[in-house]
């Protein structure tokens, strides 16, 4: 008989394979067990936008820490995880919003982050396919993209645990020091009552159009849709892929919720790129975010010997490396490199 | 606009269940992507006229199905129907050799349409390669056409195509006006090409043969994926269905080639009974063992998925060589690490490839069915 590894791993998206990754590199010896292909889940199914948020300050400091962390591991990544560091467009559509933009810009640049306020001009000459009448936008030069799939698949390389494809029933049956719960949006299956909610979002993807877009660009209003509680949402986030196809996004809803956004979704792609309308659009789809009430993850112990890492909502491709960094100190026993108390489990009880 | 009986797909299947469901029916939709009826086989000169009564929306793409039924189209908005009939046809199979991507080597049904829509060939030297009877349906087109036919490479052995032909008398009379249409064209069986560069074709066996073109097709591949999003089940890769022709979901019907490739005789009769069924006539039975003599008698011999080598294109789309895909154990697999069938074709060319290669089957059909301009995903209005 194999002894039982130290930390037994639930989930193979990029948040379990990056906590592979670190608690490997920590010394820890992993298994990783998951019900399908590692990194089919959520993380099949997102952008992989690399992206810095500030809705609130706990949000500010994982993104900026993960999107750092991305940076240092971005040469080791294989040609084919087409890490790019494209910045992103924050798009101002009125004055408003440009206001906000300028919030945004001081709020970044105490946290030491690199970003350039765009005029309306300069906001086309960066994206000349927006629609005229937009007041300008944010570029925030740090924020990148990667291809996830094949991330996940090269942080489970790295870490050389042996993965097992089995649907697991009961964290407690699992023979291990330690066990971690990744499985995203499918967590209450396997803790039930977690406080934790599929979220649906629809994504469309385009033919090859290079140069379309050359940065992933967000409209200034998506921190109100991803982190409002409102039933139905959607947002403008497009996304050139390095082939020149174009990732048309958002939406969000609860899983109750059965109306189709795709088509609400493209209108307010096309209220800013109006081009968008004539490109052919070869597959449209839909993934899972897991959604906490307060949009942030629960990162840490549950009970005894077994710990989550779930609740990334429309993030985890970004702070699934902050995430493992965070978790593996906490089941080592050594202190994390950011604070990891505003992501405890515990945090809803009561 | 509503109609009790919709038709998708206006080749002999779909013309044969227009006329029946037409009989009974004053309320029919026959939809078709094509600027005439005919389908495949009859390209712009459909031997089955459209019916009186029966509505024929060519030239529109269906790009989605609803349950219920609703179908989206390009041009037109959505349509909705009581029953449905699927007619889709199938498209050809390709196979990967060193050269198959290159200029000058086309599908053979393919070389075939671009000659009926005006690509000249007169004087061309043209090699049919491939299997089944629509090398020499297209050969026999090309010559036609003018082109010099310089042989016909057909990958079955003879052993295996004579027994199939005594067996189906009715067919010989075809066959032999085919043949006599391509006097002079040698025909080698149990021959593939191997390889193609500048204009030079390599044949198992080691034959050169020096070409304009190059015309490949190794069999037909149905076209399941409106069943597929209606979630009627398939079985084997082919459409399930009953004597009546109706697949696993109540109100949907499927004829043609979706259900078992046959062929012209197969396609009308299951027409046939697919229109009759769907508006609530008596139907005659099928007589079945056709379909799997056919695949039976062209079974793809097993060396030609050994052709490829690894730097072998396999996915066109997203340029994935087929040395790329060797580590992985199943297509979705393989699709998720190299992008293998993400790309405008979605895997309706390469799918097919790696289900031959590596066992693999694709995975389940998104909407849109085909690529569509963006703005008309946005379009749930009938415009007649
Ligand atoms: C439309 C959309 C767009 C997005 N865009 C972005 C973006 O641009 N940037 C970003 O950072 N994030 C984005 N996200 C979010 C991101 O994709 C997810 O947060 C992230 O992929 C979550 O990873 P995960 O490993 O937690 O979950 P998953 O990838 O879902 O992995 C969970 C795994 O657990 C396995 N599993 C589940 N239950 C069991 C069980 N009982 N036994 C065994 N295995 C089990 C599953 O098979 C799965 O592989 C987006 C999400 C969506 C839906
Ligand atoms: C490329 C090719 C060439 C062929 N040439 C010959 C030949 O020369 N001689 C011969 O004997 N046999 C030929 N065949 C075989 C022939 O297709 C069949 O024997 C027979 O015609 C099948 O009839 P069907 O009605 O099932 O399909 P088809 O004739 O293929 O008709 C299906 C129709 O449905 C339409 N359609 C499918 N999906 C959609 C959609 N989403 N929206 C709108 N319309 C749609 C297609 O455009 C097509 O017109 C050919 C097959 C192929 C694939």
């Amino acid at each position: 008989m194999t002894p039982s590894p130290d930390v037994m791993i639930v989930g193979a998206g990029i948040v379990g394979a990056a906590c592979a990754y670190e608690l490997a590199r920590a010394g820890a010896r992993v298994e990783v067990i998951d019900s399908g292909l590692p990194g089919g889940g959520a993380t099949a199914a997102g952008m992989g936008h690399l992206v810095v948020l500030d809705d609130n300050e706990a949000e500010l400091t994982l993104t900026k820490y993960s999107v750092g962390l991305w940076h240092s591991l971005a040469k080791e990544l294989p040609a084919a995880a087409e890490f790019w560091g494209c910045g992103t467009v924050w798009v101002a559509a009125d004055e408003v919003e440009m206001a906000g933009a300028r919030a945004k810009l001081s709020v970044y640049r105490q946290h030491g982050l690199a970003a350039e306020l765009l005029d309306e001009r300069q906001l086309y000459e960066a994206e000349p396919n927006l629609r005229a009448g937009l007041a300008g936008g944010l570029l925030v030069n740090g924020d990148a993209m990667v291809y996830a799939p094949v991330a996940t698949r090269f942080l489970l390389e790295q870490s050389k645990a042996k993965v097992t494809r089995a649907a697991v029933t009961s964290l407690d049956d699992l023979k291990a020091g330690a066990v971690v719960c990744a499985t995203g949006a499918m967590a209450p299956a396997l803790v039930p009552g977690l406080r934790v909610r599929p979220r649906k979002g629809y994504l469309a993807i385009t033919d090859r159009y290079p140069g379309f877009a050359r940065h992933p660009l967000v409209e200034l209003g998506y921190l109100q849709s991803a982190h409002g509680d409102s039933n139905e949402s959607v947002a403008f986030n497009v996304q050139p892929r390095p082939t020149g196809q174009l990732l048309i996004g958002s939406s969000r809803q609860y899983e109750d919720a059965t109306a189709s956004l795709l088509e609400p979704m493209l209108e307010r792609a096309f209220a800013y790129m109006p081009g968008l309308r004539a490109c052919s659009v070869i597959r449209t789809w839909t993934g899972f975010r897991a959604s906490t009430p307060d949009k942030l993850p629960m990162i840490g112990r549950l009970r005894d010997r077994v710990y989550l890492a779930t609740g990334h909502e429309g993030l985890g491709v970004t702070t699934s490396l902050g995430t493992a960094k965070i978790l593996a100190a906490l089941i080592l026993g050594y202190a994390p490199p950011i604070p990891a108390w505003p992501y405890r489990v515990e945090r809803f009880d009561g | 606009m509503k109609f009790d009986v919709v038709i998708l797909g206006a080749g002999p299947a779909g013309l044969a269940a227009a006329r029946a469901a037409g009989r009974r029916s004053a309320s029919v939709a026959l939809v078709d992507d094509n600027v005439t009826a005919g389908g495949q086989i009859w390209r712009g000169a459909p031997r089955i006229a459209v019916p009186a009564g029966v509505r024929f929306f060519p030239q529109t793409r269906v790009f989605d199905l609803r349950p219920g039924f609703t179908l989206l189209t390009e041009s037109h908005g959505a349509m909705e129907a009581s029953r449905l009939i699927l007619a889709t046809g199938a498209r050809e199979l390709f196979l990967p050799f060193p050269g198959w991507t290159a200029p000058g080597v086309f599908g053979a049904g393919g070389l075939q349409a671009l000659v009926k829509s005006g690509l000249p060939v007169a004087g061309k030297r043209v090699m049919v390669a491939g299997s089944g009877p629509l090398l020499l349906a297209v050969a026999a087109a090309l010559r036609t056409a003018g082109a010099r036919v310089v042989g016909i490479a057909e990958q079955a052995p003879l052993g295996r195509i004579v027994p199939f032909l005594a067996k189906y008398p009715a067919k010989l009379p075809q066959a032999f006006a085919l043949r006599a249409r391509l006097v002079g064209v040698p025909y080698w069986t149990g021959t593939w090409p191997v390889r193609f560069a500048e204009g030079m074709v390599t044949l198992s066996g080691g034959r050169t043969v020096s070409v304009d073109y190059l015309a490949c097709g190794f069999g037909l591949v149905p076209n399941t994926e409106a069943a597929q999003l209606l979630g009627c089940r398939l079985d084997d890769g082919f459409v399930a269905v009953d004597s009546r022709q109706e697949t696993s979901v109540a109100g949907v019907y499927c004829a043609g080639e979706p259900t078992g490739i046959g062929g012209l005789d197969k396609a009308l009769e299951d027409g046939e009974r697919a229109g009759a069924a769907a508006t609530g006539q008596a139907v005659n039975p099928s007589r079945g063992a056709f379909v799997r003599d056919l695949a039976a008698a062209f079974h793809l011999d097993p060396r030609l998925f050994d052709l490829a080598e690894p730097s072998t294109v396999v996915c066109r789309c997203e340029d994935v060589s087929c040395a790329a895909l060797r580590p992985y154990r199943e297509w979705r697999e393989a699709k998720l690490m190299t992008r293998c069938g993400m790309g405008p074709c979605q895997g309706r060319i390469c799918g097919p490839i790696t289900n031959c290669l590596l066992g693999w089957s694709a995975e389940s059909v998104r909407r849109p069915l085909v690529p569509v301009a963006a703005e008309i995903l946005l379009k749930d209005v009938f415009e007649p």
